[in-house]
């Protein structure tokens, strides 16, 4: 059988190794990190530059195939799972790190770059890029940029968004189109720099990155603090804020993650608490200082069981431990694990840990929330079996509850992973008919084929509201 | 040659492969920076998270099993390194084994050379340790009696296989007399006695490597363990387990048991990761033998790397510079995956180093990943090995080590052949730890 005229024209452009269509790259391209989501792409191409992708992008758009675009495939919204078919592009040939001006403090990269080895890379030049994903040891900055990830640093340095200042990317029609520079400042006409940060893929294809990097902080100290009363730990983070200290990390964990950690890595953690904060400070020596003596305050007057300082940086560390292990202590509880992102405000996050545990109640269903309190974005957990139909039908039904009441708290849907498919049914409860209209205009302005990753952001039909049952 | 009467491959490894195990991968991807060819080649097929969405896609009736499928299977290393970096503590190692082990009751695609010396070897050679000795005998006279160098002027082994060929040349002189043979069955502590070891020679190392042998037995009697050598231990069974001989694995397993428990010892020492590592998942790999699972539990949480041993429950040795050694000698250390991965035994090799006064450890960049030895994966897969070997020694190069030390025979050689291949004129050499501590060794 002849192959199809569109895969001749791909090999053509790319050359036989790098488009292959066999059963075992099909099967090992057809999903992310999302669990339960599955389909087969038609096959998948690793282009090697900027031109190549135009040209593929071109003949694609010729033949109306849908194009996903992709880096290591680890998002959990489901942002990758070529769920039309159509071909996979993944970038990782495209990993060069093209330029570090020391000068304008820049970086500019191609999307394939692993973001650690770039991090590790501006780090030996003694500099500072602060997106840290937890995924960050694989996945790649064009990636990050895509799904707009954000990390542990988020309160205090921001996401990606805040260090991405110019774009190179490929449209639908093959166009070349560069945004921003190496500019501070730069108005000329909307910002599509910002637009295409976070646009997953649905309306273009990211080829260039140019990032902003910081200089480092010279002094870190960590601490940890536990609470018999979980507002008075919701209480302390806001009131750390108020008194105009910004940590570098302000880490949370409700008593059933605590009760997982403990039972997974025997930190002596006691079980008997309601909350713990991890909080992390960084800067000069002095400020440092001062703010970790103000915040162990704080808690105190906030009636925390117990402050703990870290005296060295082995102690920060195994302080540390007992948030980072978080992750893995749940997701050896049960075969599947869903990683959720509801982010409030941060004055509202007991109220929105309260929440996730009535619904988890009432759901009959097992739910841990950790997150990043200082930014009120949380990760209530769902440890569950993806074999099991009614109590998944259990899972989604609570999560629906806490997507909603998330925006009821005046938060969102998603704060770090983005909508994909698995939060296109609720994007509307967040932005309204009139946002979704606009964002479908601004998709359709960009990608008229609809043939950049289809099927995502955009729910064929929004989920009804669940109408609250507090009884 | 089906075992499996009538079944395909598709249903035997439905039968073999743990399904658990399968739906316990989440695809979070943090395997994949640990993984060795996904390094190499960027494929996603080719990482733990790829391999474990192809069996799936087998078992689930997604895909049929081609010779692709059966290629992926067999280009990994089987080192592990992807299961510490598992946030879901997926038995990877198990589920390649498995799939291994239902590929070898169907396949026809060894290349002729591979199935005709593994037969021989795995069947007739490994399980009898006299045999063993023979073929060390066999090999001593091939090296001493002139017909080595006949081999290399015509070049005959180069016929079979490159490889083979780059490996004959540095395969150390084989001894024809193992460990017992020079030093009995039972050999006293030095000291007060504070337990009793029983050694586990291994099949290679006790024919290649005698002298470590006997060196592991000194360390361990001046660090106060009486040791026992039990005549009647055969191969570990790591090469069978790993190849999908899993039958003849655990007939292996059930030998040595039974001669440690005769043996009556406190510990089980091995000083190669590849053979502790298995040693260690006895209780797993005979879990389907009811009869013998408190045994095979006993034996399983006594078996310690001959590092770990030492620093754990040894009285503290002292180590320093030989008398005729010069300043600044520099030494690295490249782990064994096993070691690392199963026996989580990463800290005590570089403990030991830090203790030898006078000689400079160097960490080596990535040394805990695999340098493509990986059994006799360095034979079979030859591309993917060297591909890795090269890379590794650019690390050992940038160390400026003139000791690369390992922790288990195949390492040992793969970093001979590096050597040989790489670094020839660098002034670098390849020694096991236990070696060199004891050529360092104060003694009381």
């Amino acid at each position: 059988m002849r192959e199809e005229p569109y895969k001749q024209e791909l090999r053509s452009i790319v050359g036989d190794a790098f488009f292959k269509d066999d059963a075992e790259s099909l099967v090992t391209h057809s999903y992310d990190g999302t669990p339960m989501l599955q389909k087969l792409p038609d096959g998948v191409i690793y282009p090697k530059n900027t031109e190549q992708v135009s040209q593929i992008i071109k003949v694609l758009g010729k033949y109306g195939i849908p194009l996903i675009s992709r880096g290591s495939g680890t998002n959990l919204c489901g942002g990758t799972v070529p769920v039309q078919g159509g071909i996979v592009m993944v970038m990782h040939r495209m990993n060069a790190i093209l330029d570090v001006d020391m000068q304008n403090l820049t970086a500019t990269v191609q999307p394939g770059i692993i973001t650690k080895k770039f991090i590790e890379h501006i780090e030996n030049l003694g500099l500072f890029y602060p997106p840290d994903p937890s995924s960050m040891a694989i996945s790649t900055i064009g990636g990050n940029i895509a799904e707009c990830s954000g990390g542990l640093r988020g309160l205090k340095y921001g996401t990606t968004k805040d260090y991405v200042i110019g774009l190179e990317c490929v449209l639908a029609s093959g166009e070349v189109l560069r945004t921003g520079g190496k500019l501070t400042k730069d108005v000329a006409g909307y910002d599509l720099t910002k637009l295409l940060i976070g646009s997953e893929g649905t309306l273009a294809v990211i080829t260039e990155a140019t990032l902003k990097l910081i200089p480092p902080p010279k002094y870190k100290k960590t601490m940890l603090a536990m609470f018999k009363d979980i507002y008075g730990a919701a209480r302390t983070v806001s009131k750390i804020i108020e008194n105009q200290i910004i940590p570098a990390t302000l880490e949370f964990m409700d008593n059933p993650t605590i009760r997982v950690v403990e039972d997974f890595s025997k930190l002596g953690l006691p079980l008997d608490v309601a909350a713990i904060l991890l909080i992390e400070q960084d800067g000069e020596l002095e400020m440092v200082e001062r703010d970790i003596a103000k915040m162990a305050e704080i808690c105190k007057e906030e009636l925390a069981d117990r402050v703990s300082v870290a005296s060295s940086q082995e102690e920060a560390l195994k302080l540390l431990t007992a948030r980072r292990s978080a992750f893995t202590a749940l997701a050896r509880l049960r075969p599947t694990t869903i990683l959720e992102d509801a982010t409030v405000p941060r004055s509202r996050i007991a109220d929105m840990v309260l929440e996730i545990n009535r619904i988890a109640q009432k759901h009959n269903v097992q739910i841990c929330t950790f997150g990043h309190a200082g930014d009120g974005n949380l990760h209530p957990t769902a440890t569950t079996d993806a074999r099991d139909e009614e109590e998944i039908h259990r899972v989604e039904a609570a999560f629906e509850e806490i997507f909603e009441a998330a925006i009821r708290l005046g938060g969102t849907i998603t704060g770090e992973h983005g909508v994909g498919m698995v939060k296109a049914p609720f994007l509307e409860w967040k932005v309204g008919s009139a946002g979704i209209e606009i964002m479908k205009n601004i998709k359709h302005a960009f990608d008229p084929q609809g043939l950049l990753n289809p099927g995502k952001i955009f729910a064929k039909e929004t989920r009804r509201r669940v109408v609250i049952d507090h009884g | 040659m089906a075992k499996t009467t009538g079944a395909s491959l598709k249903e035997t490894l439905s039968i073999k492969l743990d399904y658990d195990q399968l739906t316990n991968c989440m695809r979070c991807g943090f395997c994949l920076p640990a993984c060795p060819t996904f390094q190499e080649t960027g494929v996603e097929a080719e990482s733990p998270r790829g391999r474990i969405s192809l069996m799936k896609a087998v078992v689930d009736g997604v895909m049929e099993p081609n010779a692709r499928f059966e290629d992926q299977m067999n280009h990994c290393l089987g080192c592990r390194a992807c299961e510490p970096a598992c946030p879901a503590d997926v038995k990877y190692g198990q589920l390649i084994e498995q799939a291994r082990d239902a590929i070898e009751d169907h396949t026809d695609q060894h290349r002729l050379w591979v199935k005709a010396v593994r037969k021989v070897m795995f069947k007739k050679v490994f399980p009898h340790q006299n045999r063993m000795k023979l073929l060390g005998k066999g090999l001593r006279m091939y090296q001493k009696t002139g017909l080595q160098t006949l081999v290399r002027k015509t070049g005959i082994v180069g016929v079979f296989s490159k490889q083979m060929s780059a490996m004959e040349r540095i395969l150390p002189d084989a001894s024809g007399k193992g460990v017992i043979e020079q030093m009995g069955t039972r050999i006293p502590a030095k000291g007060e006695k504070i337990g009793t070891v029983g050694l586990f020679r291994g099949c290679l190392m006790d024919v290649l490597f005698t002298e470590t042998n006997k060196n592991t037995v000194k360390l361990l009697t001046e660090a106060g363990f009486e040791v026992v050598i039990p005549e009647t231990q055969n191969c570990c069974g790591a090469l069978h387990a790993h190849s999908g001989e899993t039958a003849q694995a655990q007939a292996l397993a059930r030998n040595n048991i039974h001669a440690f428990q005769q043996a009556n010892v406190d510990y089980i020492v091995s000083n190669a990761g590849g053979c502790g590592a298995i040693l260690v998942e006895y209780d797993h790999l005979l879990h389907d033998d009811p009869k013998l699972s408190e045994q095979a539990e006993w034996f399983a949480k006594r078996v310690y790397d001959v590092s770990t041993l030492l620093m754990e429950k040894g009285r503290p040795l002292q180590f320093a510079k030989q008398k005729n050694e010069e300043d600044g000698v520099r030494v690295t250390y490249q782990e064994s995956c096993h070691l690392r991965n199963v026996m989580k035994g990463s800290g005590a090799p570089r403990q030991l180093l830090k203790r030898v006064s006078d000689i400079e450890f160097v960490e080596m960049r990535d040394a805990g990943s695999c340098c493509g030895s990986a059994g006799i994966y360095n034979l079979t897969q030859p591309d993917m090995a060297n591909q890795i070997l090269d890379r590794k020694m650019e690390n050992v190069k940038t160390t400026k080590a003139h000791y690369v030390l390992t922790s288990n025979p195949g390492c040992l050689l793969q970093m001979k052949l590096g050597i040989d291949k790489h670094a020839k004129n660098d002034g670098v050499q390849s020694v096991h730890i236990v070696d060199f501590l004891h050529d360092r060794l104060v003694k009381n």
